[in-house]
Order: C-alpha cells, then sequence, then structure tokens
C-alpha cells in the first residue's frame, strides 16, 4: 500500500507508466501485475532472471501482446493495446532482441524503413545516424544481413531512432555480443540518452546496465520485486547475490 | 533450332516470372501458399477477352482495362475471403485459396463458357529474324515482359512502398514496429502481385488461346519458379520463372515432349536438397 501512494506523484510526471499491468501469451499470464515508470532524460534498467517476463513486459508496452489488467500511460495519454504503428507515431520506438534488422535490406533502406512514417528530414536523419554510428556511413550499401552481430545492432538502434523517438525501448541490446562489442553499445546508449532520448532497456549484464541506468527494476516470476537507483541496486545485498555473481 | 526453342522458352519464361513474383510476395508476406494465383491469371485474361471482343476495344486498352479491374478483385477477395482468416493459421488460408480457385474458374466459365476462345480470329504470319520463326504479337509478349520485369525492379528498388514490400518479406514483425503500415501493405502486395497475374494471363492468351482452365494448370509452373528463387524473394522469382520456363522447351531437344510438363517438378525435387532455401534464398529464413 505504501508503496503505490509513493508512487503515484511520480507516475503523474512520467513519459511512461506501466500500471499494474497483468498480460501474457495465449491463456498463460506472464506478468502478474507490474508497474513501472520513465521519467523523462532517464535511463531505465530492467533486470532479472531469464522467464521474469522482461521482453513480455516490453513487447506489452509496444502492443504487441494481450494485456489483461492495467494499463500503459505514454505522455499523459492511455495507449493500452494500441497497435504499435500507432505507438510509433506517440514518439515511442522499439529495438526487438532477436531479429531487429531487415536481413535483405541495405543499411541505408533499413534506415529508410525506420523513417516509413516520416516525409521529410530523412536524409538529415540518416545523417546524423551516420555521425552517431559512422561504421554504418562506411557500409552504407550492405545488406545488413552480412554485417556482424554488433553492427547489426547498431543499425537496429539507428533504425528505431530515425523517427526522433521521446523513448526508445531496447531489449537485451548487448545479448551475444563479444565484450569489446558490448561496451560500445552501451556507450552508445548513454550518448543517445545525452541526446535527449529517454531509455527503457532491459540487459542480462546486469552490472554493465544498472551502471549507465539512473533507475533500475527488478523482476522475478512476472512481479516486481525491487526498484531502485542503478547505484543502490549495484550495492544492493540481494541484487549483488542473485544478478552481480557475488 | 535451339535459338527458336530459347524464344519460346523466354515468352514461357516470362509468363511464370510475373506470376510467380505475386506468388513469392504473398507467400512471405502473408505466409501461405495463394492456390487462386493461377486463377486470378486467368480472369485477368479473361476481362480483357470481354473488352477486346465484347467491348470492342483495342487490345492495349482492353489489356490496361483488365490490369486495373484484376488487382480491384483481388483486393476484393482478400477483403471478403483472406483478411478475416489472417488471424488463423497458413492451412486454412491456403484451403481458402483453392475454394478460391475453383470459384473463379467456374465463374469465368459460366460467364464466358468453356470453349476455347482467342484474342484475335485469324492467322497471323510469323516473321523471320535472324532465323528465328517469331509472331509479331509474341514480340509484343517480349518487349511487355521485359518492360514490366525492370517497372518491377524499379518499384521494390526504389520507391518507399517497394522497399516496404521487401522489408515485410523479410520481417513482417520488425516492419510492423518500425512503423510501417502492414494493413496497408498487404493491400499494395494484392494490387502488385494481381496486375502482373493479370499481365501474365493476357501474354498467356495471346500466345496460346483462352481457357477456364488456363491459369489453373500454371500453377505447379508458378510455385516450382517461386521454391526455385527462395520464397519471399521477388528478383529469385524471376529468376525461377526463367529457369523453369527455359528448361522444358530446351529439354524437347533430347527427350520426348511428352515429358516436358513434369520437367519443372523434376527440378524443384533435383534442387530442394541441394539448396532447399532455393537459389536465391537466405539461410534459415
Amino acid at each position: 500500500m505504501e508503496q503505490a501512494v509513493q508512487l503515484k506523484p511520480e507516475a503523474a510526471s512520467a513519459l511512461l507508466s506501466v500500471e499494474n499491468v497483468r498480460a501474457g501469451y495465449g491463456e498463460m499470464d506472464i506478468l502478474h501485475g507490474v508497474h513501472l515508470h520513465v521519467r523523462e532524460n532517464e535511463i531505465v534498467c530492467v533486470i532479472g532472471p531469464n522467464g521474469a517476463g522482461k521482453s513480455t513486459l516490453m513487447k506489452s508496452i509496444f502492443g504487441l501482446v494481450n494485456i489483461r489488467e492495467g494499463r500503459i500511460v505514454f505522455r499523459g495519454e492511455d495507449i493500452t493495446a494500441l497497435p504499435p504503428v500507432q505507438i510509433v507515431r506517440r514518439g515511442m520506438c522499439y529495438v526487438p532482441q532477436t531479429a531487429n534488422v531487415f536481413p535483405s535490406l541495405t543499411v541505408e533502406e533499413n534506415l529508410e524503413m525506420g523513417a516509413f512514417i516520416r516525409d521529410r528530414g530523412v536524409r538529415e536523419k540518416m545523417e546524423e545516424m551516420f555521425e552517431l554510428f559512422p561504421i554504418l556511413k562506411e557500409r552504407r550499401r550492405q545488406k545488413a544481413g552480412t554485417m556482424s552481430g554488433g553492427q547489426q545492432q547498431m543499425v537496429a538502434m539507428a533504425r528505431a531512432l530515425m523517427l526522433d523517438p521521446a523513448l526508445l525501448l531496447l531489449d537485451e541490446p548487448t545479448a551475444g555480443l563479444s565484450p569489446k562489442f558490448a561496451e560500445m553499445v552501451l556507450e552508445k546508449v548513454t550518448e543517445i540518452n545525452r541526446r535527449g532520448v529517454s531509455i527503457l532497456m532491459i540487459e542480462q549484464n546486469a552490472r554493465a546496465g544498472l551502471e549507465i541506468s539512473h533507475r533500475g527494476y527488478v523482476l522475478t516470476t512476472g512481479r516486481n520485486r525491487l526498484d531502485d537507483t542503478g547505484r543502490a541496486l549495484l550495492e544492493n545485498e540481494e541484487v549483488g547475490r542473485l544478478f552481480l555473481g557475488g | 533450332m535451339v535459338k527458336q526453342l530459347i524464344v519460346y522458352g523466354l515468352i514461357y519464361g516470362g509468363i511464370i516470372s510475373l506470376g510467380a513474383i505475386g506468388l513469392t510476395l504473398i507467400f512471405r508476406i502473408l505466409r501461405f501458399g495463394h492456390f487462386a494465383h493461377g486463377d486470378m491469371m486467368t480472369l485477368g485474361a479473361y476481362l480483357a477477352l470481354f473488352f477486346k471482343a465484347t467491348a470492342g476495344w483495342p487490345m492495349w486498352a482492353a489489356a490496361l482495362a483488365s490490369l486495373v479491374i484484376t488487382p480491384m478483385a483481388a483486393v476484393l477477395i482478400d477483403r471478403l475471403l483472406y483478411k478475416p482468416l489472417r488471424r488463423t493459421t497458413p492451412a486454412i488460408l491456403l484451403i481458402a485459396s483453392v475454394g478460391m480457385a475453383l470459384f473463379l474458374r467456374h465463374l469465368v466459365q459460366f460467364i464466358w463458357g468453356a470453349q476455347v476462345q482467342v484474342y484475335n480470329p485469324g492467322i497471323e504470319r510469323p516473321l523471320l529474324i535472324w532465323g528465328v520463326r517469331i509472331r509479331p504479337s509474341q514480340i509484343w509478349i517480349i518487349v511487355m515482359a521485359v518492360v514490366l520485369v525492370f517497372l518491377v525492379w524499379v518499384f521494390l528498388q526504389k520507391t518507399k512502398f517497394g522497399k516496404a514490400m521487401r522489408a515485410m518479406a523479410d520481417n513482417m514483425d520488425l516492419a510492423a514496429v518500425s512503423g510501417i503500415d502492414t494493413e496497408r501493405m498487404i493491400t499494395w502486395t494484392w494490387v502488385l502481385g494481381a496486375v502482373l497475374a493479370a499481365a501474365a494471363g493476357i501474354m498467356l492468351g495471346i500466345d496460346t488461346q483462352l481457357r477456364p482452365v488456363m491459369g489453373w494448370i500454371m500453377l505447379l509452373p508458378l510455385f516450382a519458379a517461386t521454391i526455385l528463387g527462395g520464397v519471399g524473394n521477388p528478383y529469385g522469382a524471376i529468376a525461377g520463372g526463367m529457369i523453369i520456363g527455359m528448361s522444358p522447351e530446351l529439354s524437347t531437344k533430347y527427350i520426348t515432349t511428352a515429358y516436358k510438363p513434369p520437367g519443372a517438378l523434376v527440378r524443384v525435387v533435383l534442387l530442394l536438397p541441394v539448396r532447399a532455401q532455393g537459389l536465391f534464398g537466405a539461410k534459415g529464413a
């Protein structure tokens, strides 16, 4: 009870708030009443063991999973169960964990697809992305499917940034990447955030994720376990034991 | 003799290619084998016959009218039959499309009759070019096929909608989360597929004759070209169509013509164990 009361004023001023969401696939519930919020200019990281419902949480925010209870509010507007096209138009973009590029399209075409609903300024935005990810400029005519995992992750992030989103959802951006590339991707996340984009991300490397985040949430079996500032969670004994390896 | 067979193969291959482009895109984007695609060719051919023979329009205008009406019919079919079934399984959509194929064929037979018909009665004198006997109408078919394939390439490669269509064939879910209006693009996929199917049907009608079953019997080569080229790859479908179209003509040089029709199937069967993803398909796609 106490926590719910405490949350309200914060949630009201939040860019995104997930309120008591119960959701899942088919008959089965994966999330059993999850809450979370992201404020302007924040990086928020969600950590938790496999099967905690982290990816499901992202998909339900983005209208890809059946929400049975609760609601998603973005910029003061209820967007619960809106189709992805509508959510994108409202300024939220999403990078799925896997299959997040169009493999047979070139880098340039991938970025163009990210800006599909945008009518002008696509060139300028693309140049901005090439400045943020110089490797993509070099490989602009290469098919995304032939690039390395780390480079594909950059294509995926650049694609999602083409619409100038207010909020970017990243589902495990460093999954399967070598430590060098993982570090680079997280550096880019910080840089994107400095350019004024709020970020909600899932990170399987809890330490690295929390280190660059303002706040974090710990999810277990579809429920909120803990939430605090990134620093506080890093120092939390329980988090340390469960997710940070000792 | 070989030159002659190449020209026949080019005509037949061009017709298959045009049909297979739509089939492969629908296969990948809507996730089902569209068995009514051949009969959509039939419908296109007969609509042109209506404007040519019944309304008395010149052939080019009749063909153009068919290229406008056939896609409208395809979009209508999608709205009424396929769209309500889209959330079910591909098997149900496939069976529904077989039903639609039968419906279209019998509708054509009901309206125009079962007898063989032609656009232009009378005999066309073949020309002799570089030792190849070719009718003027066949030259038109080849020219139109090349022009259409070029236009498809321009559409898919240079326009926003064309790129979005390829993106959807690549990854439907990602297309949706990128903000691509997938329902609208599905409509455009039907339009493209039906325009090309109608064109292929008209060409087939010009090259041979019109019969209600003309499109249905094209299904085997169409699917063969689609699979050969890698499902979902429109350029693969064109190449697959040319291979499927060329090889039966050329094979008649070495084996008896009785074995010509199943040839397409034999080639697919021989290829699949080596490259299950087709000649141009991506691995694991």
